[in-house]
């Protein structure tokens, strides 16, 4: 087939697709941002980013995800070069490591609230252990650090194991040849990694990080387990305004905020990781 | 890079040795330990839940997960999650590869923009979409059906088998294809002979992900789903307000399936025919 | 291609057989009542086995049920044949979209209820169909802290305060719960209990100099609260993991724990300001809207539901009460004869105040809900001077009024148009 038609052809039925079952429906939804009742307006989002929740649910969100993401890119690569140096079992410490991918993050957030609740896991153990002499109380108002930190290593528990397969995946085809020739000059395993590993490993690092990124701008189960109604974030937001004040309009501004948002980081990775037409031996 | 055996000197491999296994060790502890408190927490009895302090053995009390053997239609809504994960995985993959291939081996117009449609439907939240689709489906009679449901999760599985793919195929050399054309192959042949079986990892990563998301979906499946109901929709509608005992053994039913999913087909994520070792 | 094709066909024999399933005479009962595992599978078994055709009760979130109830109106055409949910989520919908029922014969026996159900228009848009209470409830661990003289079934609200900050003190620890979380029901009890406590109203009063009062006292109530709070949900969990020792909850939400230890807890009513004994009830209703594919099946399971053995039935299986007259036998689960007393108790007792639900704000209960919200995080969590924000939610609160035009309700004296916020 002709090779300007062909990619067309390969794109045709995943567009097709999305557009019927999301662009339709993304449309009709977006419309009513731009709506109250009577033709184009703004207002929608004049209410929403003027609600005094706004700038918190931001700041909590860019903050989780600040925190969370770069601590998963490089756990998630440490435990890609591991598993890949591994001799033995290797399939079964991946399978370990893949483990929290089928956990919803409804579950997630009720197994770290198990550990982290008052009379929780946690406060089992430092009671046990004799380092508090009744329970603390982990996830209070009171100590934000403290909430914050709970609901990090919970959604670093729950979706590196994303960014994991994916690199995983990537990482099997770098050539051996490479690595057997930076060791034959007598590259150290850092250098390798860096010289060898990163730069070959780019595209699937690009892909990881943009899924990423995006889901971590719709984090919202774990934290509402965790954080409860001090810890708001945007997601939260929009689910208040579509269900609680039954507002499709000002639920649909604020998911197009997010939107947005999630566009211009996605177009940041992917102009810092630039990803050349097939990679040349 | 073959192994920590590489690096020269007898003690700082011993060393490096043992710095690399209990990493391994302490990422999988990491893993499992919040895992296994749910466990405990599943085969506790109910006053042991609440209980403080709490203990970190299981009291193998199956009283809560007796109570979800009892309770009417968990097999059926079982049996529909599983179809409608394996409707999901199948089609996520049979549109999003090729798209996938496009992306990485050609130049088109357009290609930006096709780009940020795959993105656009994960950064937008499916529950406001939920409402017009649920509309459409309805007029279309797609409403309470399988694969209706299925249509919906692939739209967000997709993406993932789109992008994946695409890394893995950008992963492999285009000469490498080149090569087969020369020796006689067909553009179709020189695919599914050379460059396929280098990137079933990336099939089956897509597929995990296609599985887990179907899996653990619930606002769309409890919108479109009535008489076919899946699993999570069933169960997780009712979990958030039971009772705690039976919270964690309802999230404990809900995780086993997909666990035995990853595990059946993890040795496929490594690259089986590696480019190097031929 | 052929391999496509075939596949294609495989699919869509999958659909044809799953679809095929949905043969169904059964009544779809659409709710956001009776979620929990074991009062969903009591609902089907205990409650609605007896229902002749059959019933699929199918109990959802508020969202997933809003959601699919809309897809259904607009797509003209649905399988949902009984909606049951709050008098709130009722009044925020089209009552054009619900059948009217006068003529379906069967109402409660309260007419306040039965006027709450039209929704402002002149015939009834829901049929009243079961109620609950908010009520305190108590480990039985903290009535040694009791202050002297006072009783448990009259306590005042600095009587409550001393009572949580001797326990406080005792166990070195804050025992009082509060339904703070994100699905806790902390709105009903400033708008329920607090305000006709202080200000014997919740509009008109809202900023009014016995409403800083009141906040100034929850703040001193709050000093003895589990910070945690603002994670519960369902203080019956607080109350059994003993995380709370005194706390305020919806009546089912307290249920599980005097289920589960009945002996170690006692329920008792809500404390009294100034103002008197400030309660509220919860009405839950159900409905038939009007694309339902079997009206005569839905009306008849309506009826059903408003039989007194059915009423009965569904007492014990949620805990929600009759809105019909009953007998309420002897055999009672514990949590309802718990929760029967006290608000027994509440509503005789000589100060008694109550109130009612939120009425004519339509689709704005949510927003109405978010000023006490709003008002409640920004006073105690985040510590801001009572006067300013209560002057600054004003605005807020009378921009609802004005917009939705809903006149007073008790404990407000009534007004001639919309309800003015003073």
């Amino acid at each position: 087939m002709n090779a300007r038609v062909l990619p067309y052809v390969l794109i045709a039925p995943v567009t097709l697709f999305l557009c019927v079952f999301f662009l339709y429906p993304f449309f009709l939804v977006a419309q009513q941002a731009f709506t109250t009742g009577n033709g184009f307006t703004m207002d929608n989002f004049r209410e929403v980013v003027s609600y005094w929740k706004f700038p918190i649910s931001l700041r909590n969100t860019f903050l989780l995800a600040l925190a969370v993401v770069p601590v998963q890119l490089a756990l998630s690569l440490l435990m890609a070069t591991m598993v890949n140096n591994m001799k033995r079992g290797r399939d079964l410490v991946l399978y370990v490591w893949t483990i929290p991918l089928g956990i919803s993050d409804l579950a997630a957030g009720i197994i770290w609230l198990a550990i982290f609740e008052q009379s929780g896991f946690l406060n089992s153990m430092l009671y046990g252990l004799g380092v508090v002499d009744q329970p603390a109380s982990f996830l209070s108002y009171q100590n934000m650090t403290v909430v914050f930190i709970a609901i990090m290593l919970a959604e670093i528990w729950r979706a590196t194991a994303i960014m994991l397969v994916i690199i995983v995946a990537g990482i099997g085809l770098i050539p051996k040849e490479y690595y057997e020739a930076a060791e034959v000059f007598g590259a150290s395993p850092w250098k390798r990694f860096v010289k060898i590993t990163l730069p070959l490993l780019r595209p699937s690092l690009q892909t990881a990080l943009i899924l990423r990124v995006v889901l971590a701008f719709e984090v919202f189960a774990v934290v509402a387990a965790l954080g409860g109604s001090i810890f708001p974030v945007l997601m939260e937001q929009i689910y208040e305004n579509q269900f609680n004040l039954q507002n499709g309009g000002t639920a649909a501004a604020l998911a197009l905020i997010v939107l947005a948002i999630s566009i211009s980081f996605t177009l940041v990775i992917l102009r810092a990781l630039r990803v050349p037409k097939g990679a040349t031996i | 890079m073959s192994d920590a055996a590489s690096v020269s000197g007898h003690s700082t491999n011993k060393a490096g040795r043992f710095v690399y296994v209990s990493g391994v060790v302490l990422l999988c502890a990491w893993v499992l330990i919040p895992l296994y408190l749910l466990l405990v927490n599943t085969l506790s009895s109910p006053e042991a839940v609440n209980s403080f302090p709490k203990s970190f053995l299981p009291g193998f009390d199956l009283g809560s997960l007796e109570f979800f053997a009892g309770f009417s239609g968990m097999l059926v809504a079982l049996k529909n999650s599983i179809i409608v994960a394996a409707i999901t995985m199948v089609l996520s993959i049979l549109i999003g590869a090729p798209a996938g291939y496009a992306l990485s081996r050609f130049e088109f117009r357009g290609k930006e923009v096709f780009r940020l449609l795959i993105l656009l439907t994960r950064a937008f939240p499916l529950p406001l979409l939920a409402l017009p689709l649920a509309v459409l489906f309805i007029r279309t009679g797609l409403d309470d059906t399988a694969f209706g449901l299925a249509l919906v999760h692939t739209t967000l599985a997709v993406p993932f088998a789109v992008l994946i793919t695409f890394s893995l195929f950008s992963g492999i050399p285009l000469e490498l294809e080149e090569a087969a054309w020369t020796l006689g192959c067909t553009r179709l042949t020189a695919f599914t002979k050379v460059v396929l079986p280098l990137i079933l990892p990336g099939i089956t990563a897509s597929a995990i992900f296609a599985f887990v998301i179907s899996w653990n979906e619930v606002f769309a499946a409890a919108v479109l789903t009535i008489e076919n109901r899946t699993l999570t929709a069933f169960l997780l509608q009712t979990l958030s307000e039971s009772p705690l005992h039976l919270k964690f053994a309802g999230g404990f039913i809900l995780v086993v399936p997909a666990l035995v999913f990853i595990f059946a087909v993890r040795k496929y994520l490594f690259a089986m025919w590696g480019i190097a070792n031929r | 291609m052929s391999f496509k094709t075939k596949l294609a066909g495989a699919m869509t024999g999958v659909a044809v057989l799953t679809s095929a399933v949905a043969v169904q005479a059964e009544v779809l009962f659409w709710s956001t009542q009776a979620r929990p595992a074991e009062e969903a599978q009591a609902m089907r078994v205990e409650v609605l086995g007896g229902f002749g055709p059959g019933v699929d009760y199918q109990p959802n979130e508020a969202g997933p049920w809003l959601t699919r109830f809309k897809a259904e109106i607009e797509a003209g055409s649905g399988s949902i044949g009984v909606l049951g949910s709050l008098h709130g989520d009722f009044s925020s919908l089209d009552a054009d979209t619900l059948m009217d029922l006068d003529g379906l014969g069967v109402m409660s026996s309260s007419e306040t209820f039965n006027n709450l159900a039209k929704l402002g228009t002149d015939s009834m848009q829901y049929v009243p169909w079961m109620q609950a209470s908010y009520i305190m409830a108590a480990n039985k661990e903290a009535l040694q802290y009791l202050p002297e003289g006072a009783n448990i079934d009259a306590l005042s609200y600095d009587e409550l305060i001393q009572w949580t900050a001797n326990v406080h003190e005792a166990v070195g620890q804050p025992k009082f719960g509060f339904p703070a979380g994100p699905k806790g029901l902390k709105h009903r009890f400033f708008q329920g209990y607090l305000y006709p406590s202080y200000t014997n109203g919740v509009v008109r009063t809202f900023a009014s100099p016995e409403a800083v009062t009141a906040w100034e006292k929850f703040k001193e109530l709050w000093a003895h609260t589990n910070p945690a709070s603002t994670n519960y949900n369902f203080l019956q969990e607080q109350l059994l993991s003993g995380d709370a020792w005194i706390v305020f909850d919806h009546t089912s939400r307290l249920a599980q724990a005097f289920n589960e230890r009945p002996d170690d807890f006692v329920a008792f009513p809500a404390p009294a300001g100034p103002t008197g004994r400030g309660f509220m009830p919860v009405l839950a209703g159900v409905a038939i809207p009007e694309t339902a594919p079997d009206k005569d099946a839905a009306m008849a399971l309506v009826k059903y539901l408003l039989k007194p053995e059915t009423q009965l039935a569904t007492l014990r299986a949620t805990s929600f009460f009759p809105v019909v007259d009953v007998d309420l036998p002897d055999d009672l689960p514990p949590a309802v004869r718990a929760a029967g007393d006290a608000v027994a108790k509440m509503s005789a007792s000589p100060d008694a105040n109550p109130g009612l639900l939120p009425a004519g704000l339509g689709s704005k209960g949510g927003d109405f809900n978010r000023v006490f919200v709003d008002t409640f995080e920004r006073i105690v969590l985040a510590g801001q001077p009572i006067d300013r924000v209560l002057a600054d939610q004003k605005r807020a609160l009378a921009k609802i009024m004005d917009d939705t035009g809903a006149p007073c309700w008790a404990p407000d004296a009534p007004s001639d148009g919309a309800c003015p916020v003073e």
